[in-house]
């Protein structure tokens, strides 16, 4: 009998236990940036944070889990400095970690984490939703590339949540596209699009990078001229001695 | 009988080398050793070769296998490879190895090129009035060109640049995104970005494709002379799709989520990485391009959608000699 | 007894057996580094092959139809027939893939193989008297063919290459005074042009400009054939004789050899390495554009320039003289230009040089001359590698804004420097050499009538 209060109890303090674990870790990791009310900190010389630079980062209030689900699964988040451009690394936290922090954001409102299906959309879609929304900076098959002033990640590694989410949050530079602009429906093929060019159609051969005339003409020298150099050396006598 | 046996012998003994029994004549290329080692290289790797391009036509064949392009180019490449890697070593160790010896041209032939001037000068020794010959055959010679290239202007409308200019925008023509469906006011969201079009145009007018963004109100700066209720209702604007640099579609957006430490709203090409803001009618902030991109002033209508205003404010697309630069 | 038949037939019809004597037994100077003509000649032949395949399955026309193919992606898409056509190359037609690669990639590899050829014959002076026709004749192909290449990889209308075409028609309009008139001229109109446009592209990627090359190839080998070809200096082969392998039995194996070596190259590239996946990138559209559109390697340069050039018009009231696009896309190309062709001439004014040169220079022999090759190449590979600055940034994380001020110190004080650096390399090689003759190299002296 008293097992089983014991695990009554503890089901229903675990959500609680989970808040807590995630308010922990918000004031061990984030606060320094984003304020104890997740107001965000506007002034470089209010705190000062553990690591190099000043503080200064935007309020987390209304942002939703789902945004802090994006931020932490791709490691974006925590960012060393405020000016730096969030990269895709190993996510610092743990994913229980990862769950409690997002429950505790997710608890200040906000949308929560996207629920997409792939699997009902069309590639076909996809493809015209991206290269009229994404292609420009991403690549058409998601090999990223540049903006002035930062870098546009790859998409190989995303997973589909993470995909949906970065189209309705816009992270760093990225804008952000809502339900009137790409629509539930839509948004699935857009996911199942960039999944697909994780592995695409590469029926020509080794597909050196998908990047086009760059890595090309790389071959082109590299390969083919120097092949063809050497068997020039071998066919044709040297300087003779 | 006896023919058929001598002429069997002959094409199937082994290869003899030396003068042909009948004449005796003296050897222009040097004698050298054999070297039967070299020839059944060569034979392997013709061999070799002849199995590769058997092998495609073989896959060729069964188109149904996977991969199929990559075995054809293996199979046909590696049979050239085998028969290249044939003549190399027939050129290293099966061909008699010579040096000749020639001598350049080095002198020009002063003789005949006194007698080519010679010639045509004595040809024309019945002239008397050479200069004025000359002088008519040039004039008609010009004017004959300049028949012959003259439908070369049929190309196009080059005359008259005034195609450049185009711009079919008017006033009350509702903007519509690329499935036709109208744009709404409500609908335009800020850090987002929406590619839009005239309706019942199409696409495929350099003049167009807009760039649709809504920019905050404190941010707004736009030029002199451009009321922001006409060119900026509800922070919206409107600028042409299309690079003044060198035309590619603008397909970027820079989109802070936080201002505070990363770079300002902007409209970037891909080509060459021009930005324009969209805040200050689309200066150039970077990059190439010479001048702003042109700008669509805009009307909300009472459905709340989205209406062209008039004309863009400059000419669309690359610049050139007549372009309309409009006011900075 | 049949060749000497045949051989017989031949020189009572044409009288030809004195010249089927003298072309086996023509000289050919045996260097490795006088086989890079051929590698691009040989290139020029498979592009001429698989193109000619090609035309047999490719719609040159920009009529939109409805793919319906292998290939589901695109399926049901609108695009135009270029573009279906040629994704049905790829997807439906047996062996079509391979030949479009091969073909695609022998073009990349024809300008290797020219580029690598015009830095031999120029640093070892092959170009001097009487060999300033085959010089010239060269460099016209090689802009023909830079030309050449991007209206065969534009005819597709993919997005990549028909966002390559819109800079193409901008580069146009932006000669001062007439350039509007000739992007209207050509295109037909504004961008996009007129649906003929495509057939203007087709007619000119597969009949004019192949003429036009074959038959400054042509001229090329009818010079070199005229005056024989260039030696290194040595035992016997002076300014007055030329000395080297007969064409027959000696070099006809080896060219024969590196015809099918080149071959073989560029057909395992064609089935082996993937090489513009045009169903990737999508139809053509003016309203669209991708990251990472770049032209072809050897457009490198051009994209380059057109990016570290600041951005400025240069008007006149309320004229646009010089729009952007000038500077880099018609001013350097031309500059290019103008330098190759004048080289010979600059080169024979500064060293008061007349002289028939029949022995080649090793590029130490002339330090002032390799000095500005070096220069030169210098300057062309800053402005080529600023045009891959977004890939150095995307992947090295090297910021861009700095980046494109490199490349602009690189391609246009380096070269300064590296023109004085070359030059003192070059002398300090040639005085060791004097000291202590070791190579048992000996060139004629330069100044031979």
């Amino acid at each position: 009998m008293r097992i089983w209060l014991v695990l009554l109890a503890a089901l229903a303090l675990a959500p609680a236990a989970a808040a807590d674990r995630g308010r922990d870790l918000y004031f061990a990791n984030c606060v320094w940036c984003h304020g104890a009310g997740l107001q965000g900190i506007e002034s470089a010389a209010a705190h000062s944070s553990p690591g190099n630079g000043p503080a200064g980062g935007p309020p987390l209030l209304g942002v939703g889990a789902m945004a802090a689900h994006l931020y932490l699964t791709t490691g974006y988040m925590p960012l060393r400095s405020p000016t730096q451009q969030p990269k895709r690394r190993r996510p610092h936290f743990s994913a229980p970690d990862i769950a409690a922090l997002v429950g505790f954001i997710g608890a200040h409102g906000g949308p929560p984490v996207p629920h997409v299906h792939p699997e009902r959309g069309s590639v076909k879609t996809g493809l015209t939703i991206f290269t009229e929304h994404c292609a420009g900076c991403h690549q058409m098959v998601g090999e990223g590339g540049i903006v002035s002033g930062a870098s546009v990640p790859a998409l190989k590694a995303a997973t589909a949540t993470q995909i949906a989410e970065a189209v309705r949050v816009g992270p760093y530079v990225m804008p952000r596209f809502d339900k009137h602009d790409i629509s539930p429906r839509e948004l699935d093929s857009l996911v199942r699009y960039v999944l697909y060019t994780d592995h695409p159609d590469n029926r020509g051969g080794w597909s050196i990078g998908l990047l086009g005339p760059f890595p090309e003409g790389m071959v082109a020298w590299l390969i083919a001229g120097i092949a063809l150099l050497a068997l020039a050396r071998v066919i044709g006598e040297g300087l003779k001695r | 009988m006896k023919w058929l046996w001598s002429l069997l012998a002959l094409l199937l003994g082994r290869g003899r080398r030396g003068a042909p029994a009948h004449v005796e004549r003296q050897r222009l290329i040097p004698e050298q050793p054999p070297s039967p080692r070299g020839e059944n290289i060569v034979l392997a790797l013709l061999a070799l070769a002849a199995l590769c391009f058997a092998a495609f036509v073989a896959v060729y064949v069964l188109d149904r296998l996977p991969d199929h392009t990559q075995l054809l180019g293996l199979a046909l490449g590696l049979g050239f490879a085998f028969a290249a890697a044939a003549c190399i070593v027939v050129s290293r160790l099966l061909v008699p190895v010579e040096e000749i010896s020639e001598p350049y041209a080095n002198e020009p032939n002063v003789a005949q090129v006194e007698e080519v001037e010679q010639l045509v000068g004595e040809s024309g020794s019945r002239l008397t009035r050479k200069r004025l010959l000359k002088v008519a055959a040039l004039g008609t010679g010009g004017a004959m060109g300049a028949a012959i290239i003259a439908p070369i202007a049929s190309l196009g409308p080059a005359i008259d640049p005034d195609a450049l200019r185009r711009d079919g925008w008017r006033r009350g023509m509702r903007l519509v995104d690329s499935k036709g469906r109208p744009l709404s006011a409500d609908h335009i969201e800020s850090k987002s970005f929406y590619t839009a079009f005239p309706q019942d145009v199409s696409h495929d007018e350099l003049w167009a494709p807009l760039v649709v963004v809504r920019v905050d109100a404190e941010r707004l700066d736009l030029p002199h002379g451009r009321d922001p209720r006409l060119w900026a209702p509800e922070g919206i604007v409107a600028y042409s799709k299309i690079c003044t640099h060198a035309g590619c579609a603008i397909a970027l957006y820079r989109a802070p989520l936080n201002e505070a430490t990363s770079a300002r709203p902007a409209l970037v090409c891909p080509c060459h990485y021009s930005t324009f803001d969209p805040a200050t009618g689309a200066q150039v902030l970077f990059g190439p391009a010479g001048r702003p991109l042109p700008q669509l002033p805009l009307l909300i209508d009472e459905r709340r959608e989205l209406r062209a205003g008039g004309h863009f404010s400059n000419d669309v697309g690359p610049s050139w000699w007549g372009v309309r630069r409009g006011r900075a | 007894m049949i060749l000497r038949r045949t051989v017989r037939f031949l020189d009572e019809r044409t009288g030809a057996a004195p010249l089927m004597k003298k072309a086996l037994r023509y000289v050919f100077p045996d260097h490795w580094s006088f086989l890079l003509g051929e590698i691009a000649m040989y290139s020029f032949i498979v592009l001429v092959g698989t193109g000619v395949f090609l035309t047999l399955f490719f719609e040159p026309s920009l009529a939109k139809t409805v793919y319906h193919g292998q290939y589901a992606p695109l399926d049901g898409v609108h695009m135009t027939k270029a573009y279906a056509s040629t994704v049905d190359i790829s997807f439906r037609v047996k062996a079509g893939l391979l030949m479009r690669q091969t073909h695609h990639w022998a073009a990349d590899v024809f300008l290797v193989a020219i580029v690598l050829h015009v830095w031999r014959v120029f640093f070892t002076g092959a170009f001097r008297k009487p060999r300033e026709l085959v010089w010239y004749a060269g460099i016209g192909m090689l802009f023909a063919a830079l030309l050449e290449g991007y209206l065969g990889y534009s005819l597709v209308d993919d997005l990549l290459s028909g966002m390559g075409l819109a800079i193409g028609y901008s580069v146009a309009l932006s000669i001062p005074f007439i350039g509007g008139n000739l992007g209207l001229l050509l295109w037909g109109g504004p961008y996009p042009g007129i649906p003929q446009f495509e057939s203007r592209m087709y007619i000119a990627h597969v009949l004019i400009f192949p003429l036009l090359i074959g038959g400054l190839l042509a001229l090329h080998l009818g010079l070199i054939i005229a005056r024989h070809h260039t030696q290194f200096g040595g035992k016997s082969k002076t300014e007055r004789r030329v000395t080297g392998l007969p064409s027959f039995p000696g070099y006809a194996p080896r060219s024969i050899g590196l015809f099918f070596g080149v071959m073989s190259t560029l057909f395992l590239l064609g089935g082996l390495v993937q090489i513009n996946p045009i169903w990737l990138w999508g139809p053509y559209d003016i309203s669209q554009g991708t990251n990472g559109a770049q032209p072809d390697w050897y457009l490198g340069w051009l994209i380059g320039a057109l990016r570290i050039t600041p951005g400025f018009d240069l008007t006149i009231g309320n004229y646009t003289l010089v729009p952007n696009p000038f500077w880099g896309g018609v001013l350097l190309p031309m500059a290019v230009l103008a330098f190759l062709v004048l080289w010979p001439s600059i080169e024979r004014r500064i060293t008061g040089d007349n002289a028939y040169h029949n022995l080649l220079d090793r590029p130490r022999d002339n330090p002032m001359r390799t000095a500005v090759g070096f220069a030169v190449t210098t300057c062309l590979a800053g402005v080529f590698f600023a045009g891959a600055g977004d890939r150095f940034y995307a992947s090295l994380a090297i910021p861009y804004a700095p980046q494109i001020w490199f490349w602009r110190f690189f391609a246009f004080v380096l070269p300064f420097g590296v023109f004085w650096l070359v030059r003192r390399f070059c002398e300090d090689l040639a005085a060791e050499d004097e000291a202590e003759p070791s190579s048992g190299y000996e060139p004629e002296p330069q100044s031979s009538a």
